[in-house]
């Protein structure tokens, strides 16, 4: 396993990765005859020029970093959760019902219950495919992506027939009661005096999202559940050698996964729209594979990778407002990434490899 | 619900079952060579896509045709060089491709078009016309048989009627072909293909590029057949469905044309009755839609027959050394 120095695997290949996306995403954009020069100021500038464009990149960032974990988190046990997009919609289901259920005194009692509600709801969506996985051995990608759909389906029910306010023709939830709007962080600026993001969607989640990527790091690498997870994931005949359940395991992973899926509901439900639309999750869960992909499964990378994310769907905006680029540049890139980080990992880790290890020679 | 009705729905699915036939065979010669796909939903769009574009331009659905295949077998090529030639992971491949087909054709379509992503509407031989077969007018009259000729078997575009013929053709491939039985040995074990001294390499890049070709029928079909023009993200999961369709019909060519003509019912039953009035209970419209991935979650879950996917499905081949 000693190939490569420790800081060659984790910063150069994903570096060189990335930069292979980015060169082939310019190629495409000097294709469809726009310059790339031009393109990166117009995102650089809409996106962290201001404090209005941090406040809008934090924003995503925030929904990312929750997908992001939640693909980390299975990812150590083996397990490819595709299902973000489901338990994040099954998410927004639990917030929107624990809001609308009690009439919430302060914001500060319902985001924990809100955020609970979300995590279960997102747990409990990963639960049936972990427990097919771990019991009748059906594939977790296959049921995930069927669950994923049923979950559009279940909330456009849920939508349309049971929360949609009587007299709305919108297939939506009633508004949130204003007492459970979480502050915004352009208030909290504001309550310390400081000009910040006005009208910006980033909120107090971003902090909750934060704490996840720390929470997430102490499971993974300093618990005895982190440890099973890693072994199971690492190899399930040693980790059942050692007594590990896989049962257990893999339940137990897809739960933390769905859960951190679920989170991020809080962000863009209860932070943003403060009401429950239709599709609401716009594709976080998907993001969430290449933000982890990146982040190289940890909750630093995956940290820095969403806030990458983050800047690009801000910037990706932008340039739809101000070229004549369009939005869907973004998803372009994002797949690019998941193709050079995740799929074509080999290409770029082989000659290396081979190029570390003929160094070892030399130096030997 | 009378017989005229009947039979509008059933043709209806026919229709609407056709592009998931294409793609389910196609998933099937990937898979039983031990190639997992979750990119038929790209490689569709990109092919519809790519169907419209050059069928606009040059007023032929036949090279429309073409070019929706050499999309979809771009695509292909693409998925057999990151999880074949650099043995990257399957699946993640598979998701990056249906960003790539997602992000591309709005971004060309935008282009070349500046429609926001569509392309303009087809017409006349831009178009795969209906074809009345022979006796279709004369039989019509006759009780029964006469509608079910007339409506349901005829007046179909050429590419229902090739998708039909994939079923057997696939079948005979599989189980009556040298090429076949290799295809299906390299699914379950390729290591012994390889020892028999056969291209474990070669033969997956085959099946991958025969999913790539079908595919390219199938979304040249979405564009150019039963539609007039390629919309954003047009495939709307059916690529998905087409996955659900061949873990439904256990991997077998047979088996894919039942499952996809359920789902196709399926569908075409939604469409027809918004909620479905059974009398004790009214079936929303969205428990139809997402009734094939329900069937397909409950089959796999080894409930109701045991799905068994190929034994070598999604690992790399590493040859020894």
């Amino acid at each position: 396993m000693e190939r490569m120095p420790k800081w060659a695997d984790v910063i150069l290949t994903p570096l060189i990765s990335l930069v292979l996306a980015f060169a082939i995403s310019a190629l495409v954009i000097l294709a469809i005859g726009e310059s790339p020069a031009e393109a990166l100021k117009v995102m650089v500038q809409g996106a962290l020029g201001s404090s209005y464009g941090w406040g809008f990149t934090l924003y995503y960032t925030t929904n990312f970093v929750f997908t992001g974990l939640a693909v980390m988190v299975a990812y150590h046990a083996g397990l490819f959760n595709i299902g973000g997009e489901g338990q994040a919609a099954m998410g927004g289901l639990g917030v929107a019902l624990v809001v609308l259920a009690l009439p919430w005194p302060h914001w500060a009692l319902a985001l924990p219950a809100a955020a609970m509600g979300a995590a279960l709801f997102g747990a409990l969506w990963a639960l049936v495919p972990a427990w097919l996985q771990a019991r009748r051995g059906s594939h977790i990608v296959i049921t995930t992506i069927m669950f994923n759909f049923i979950a559009a389906a279940a909330l456009n029910y849920m939508l349309v027939n049971v929360l949609r306010p009587v007299g709305s023709m919108d297939p939506a939830s009633a508004r949130f009661p204003e007492a459970a709007h979480l502050p915004k962080l352009s208030e909290m600026a504001l309550g310390l005096g400081v000009e910040w993001g006005r009208n910006t969607p980033a909120n107090v989640t971003f902090f909750l999202a934060i704490a996840a990527c720390l929470l997430v790091w102490l499971l993974i690498w300093r618990t005895r559940l982190g440890y099973e997870i890693r072994a199971f994931g690492k190899s399930e005949p040693a980790a059942l050698y050692a007594g590990i359940s896989p049962v257990r395991i893999t339940v137990l992973a897809m739960l933390v996964s769905g859960a951190l899926a679920g989170l991020m509901a809080v962000n863009n439900v209860m932070g943003e729209a403060e009401r429950l639309v239709l599709n609401a999750v716009e594709g976080a869960g998907f993001i969430g594979i290449a933000v982890a992909l990146m982040g190289r499964n940890h909750p630093l990378g995956v940290l820095l990778a969403a806030l990458l994310f983050g800047f690009l769907y801000q910037g990706g905006g932008e340039l739809a407002l101000w070229t004549s680029i369009p939005r869907e540049l973004i998803v372009v890139i994002q797949a690019l990434v998941i193709l050079f980080t995740g799929a074509l990992d080999n290409m770029v880790r082989m000659p290396l490899e081979r190029l570390f290890a003929a160094l070892r020679r030399k130096g030997a | 619900m009378d017989f005229a009705t009947l039979i509008q729905i059933l043709d209806s699915a026919v229709r609407l079952m056709t592009p998931l036939l294409l793609a389910c065979l196609a998933g099937l010669y990937s898979e039983r060579a031990g190639v997992f796909d979750i990119g038929l939903e790209g490689k569709m769009l990109m092919a519809a896509f790519a169907s419209a574009s050059v069928a606009y331009a040059t007023g032929s659905a036949w090279l429309g045709l073409l070019a929706g295949i050499a999309g979809a077998a771009a695509m292909a090529g693409l998925h057999g060089v990151a999880s074949i030639g650099f043995r990257g992971n399957q699946l993640i491949s598979g998701v990056a491709i249906n960003f790539l087909a997602s992000g591309l054709t709005v971004l060309l379509g935008q282009k070349i078009f500046g429609l926001g992503g569509r392309t303009p509407s087809l017409s006349g031989a831009a178009r795969f016309g209906e074809i009345t077969l022979p006796f279709a007018d004369s039989l019509r009259p006759v009780p029964v048989i006469g509608p079910i000729y007339a409506e349901l078997v005829s007046g179909h575009t050429v590419l229902v009627y090739v998708a039909f013929a994939m079923v057997p053709l696939t079948w005979w491939v599989l189980y009556r072909t040298r090429f076949g039985l290799r295809l299906r040995a390299v699914g379950e074990n390729p290591a012994s293909v390889d020892t028999a001294g056969v291209s474990v390499v070669r033969l997956r890049f085959a099946a991958v590029m025969i999913c790539g070709v079908l595919c390219g029928i199938a979304g040249a079909y979405l564009a150019t057949g039963i539609s007039a023009g390629f919309v954003k993200e047009m495939t709307a999961g059916r690529g998905f469905i087409a996955l659900a369709a061949l873990i439904f019909a256990k991997w077998r060519p047979w088996g894919a044309l039942g499952a996809t003509f359920l789902f196709g019912l399926l569908e075409a039953v939604a469409n027809r009755f918004p909620n479905l009035d059974l009398g004790f209970v009214t079936v929303p419209s969205m428990f139809m839609n997402a009734l094939p991935y329900i069937l397909t979650v409950v089959i796999l879950a080894g409930f109701v027959g045991r799905a068994i996917p190929p034994r070598a499905g999604g690992e790399p081949y590493v040859k020894e050394r």
